[in-house]
């Protein structure tokens, strides 16, 4: 079956993003794909690459950043959550003038648009509730 | 005209009009899907009927008007609306407090009511 993902959970904040990763890990290992996981409200934040915990804890959005590459998995920032929190790639801060970046491939900021197209191409959708 | 293979989509909205963006957000993701011609519903269940409410004014919080955005349904042709009757009742409201034309759905026929959905998302 083909997965896709609303996150909407902040990293660390919840175990939502934890257990969302857990969740295409098992998926996958069932031979089951994971086709997009959007991400969404303050979901957004699972794309800061400055992110920096503490060495003995899951570096979240690294683990994204992997599971994606690994598996050719869409991880799309939605680009109006994105802009509020912060979370900019650097053609955003480019635009928006701002003195850095902070997100990059495989995160892709996009729109809304892509959330409905994995509803559309996907055979579930599963929330991770913030 | 309607394709075959179209899915249909509901949006869940368990969320108050104001203090949590997730209210917004919820609609900006049902215009975005109507605005993709895509077979739309919501349902609003829990405190999320509080989000249909008539008379909201909310310029003493500084927050945009949630019913300027529930405005756009019309517009948008959006007109699957639904209410969870037992959180009306729990909230001493009724449809009659509601700004727009909605469905009441009640505990024994959610069940069917969601297994029509081929994507649910829930905010």
């Amino acid at each position: 079956m083909k997965y896709s993902l609303l996150i909407l959970a902040a990293p660390y904040s919840t175990q939502s993003v934890g257990t969302a990763l857990r969740f295409c890990k098992a998926a996958i290992a069932s031979q089951h794909q994971i086709e997009r996981v959007f991400f969404y409200h303050d979901g957004v934040n699972c794309g800061n690459l400055l992110s920096s915990p503490p060495s003995d804890e899951v570096d979240l959005p690294e683990e994204w950043r992997q599971l994606a590459t690994e598996n050719n998995i869409d991880l799309v920032l939605c680009v109006a959550s994105a802009l509020r929190r912060g979370i900019l790639d650097s053609k955003e801060a480019t635009r928006y003038d701002k003195p850095s970046a902070n997100t990059q491939a495989p995160f892709e900021i996009s729109g809304l648009g892509q959330l409905i197209d994995a509803c559309q191409q996907s055979d579930r959708m599963i929330t991770f509730a913030a | 005209m309607t394709n075959d293979s179209e899915k249909k989509i509901l949006i869940i909205c368990r969320r108050p009009p104001y203090g949590n963006s997730l209210a917004r957000e919820a609609l900006e993701v049902t215009l975005a899907a109507s605005a993709f011609d895509q077979d739309i519903s919501i349902l609003f269940t829990g405190d999320g009927v509080f989000q249909l409410l008539k008379d909201q004014s909310s310029d003493s919080i500084a927050s945009k008007n949630h019913l300027k955005l529930l405005a756009a349904f019309p517009l948008y042709d959006i007109e699957q609306l639904f209410v969870d009757r037992h959180s009306l009742d729990e909230r001493k409201l009724s449809e009659h407090n509601c700004c727009l034309p909605i469905q009441l759905i009640d505990d024994a026929s959610c069940r069917t009511f969601l297994r029509q959905f081929n994507s649910v998302l829930s905010f």
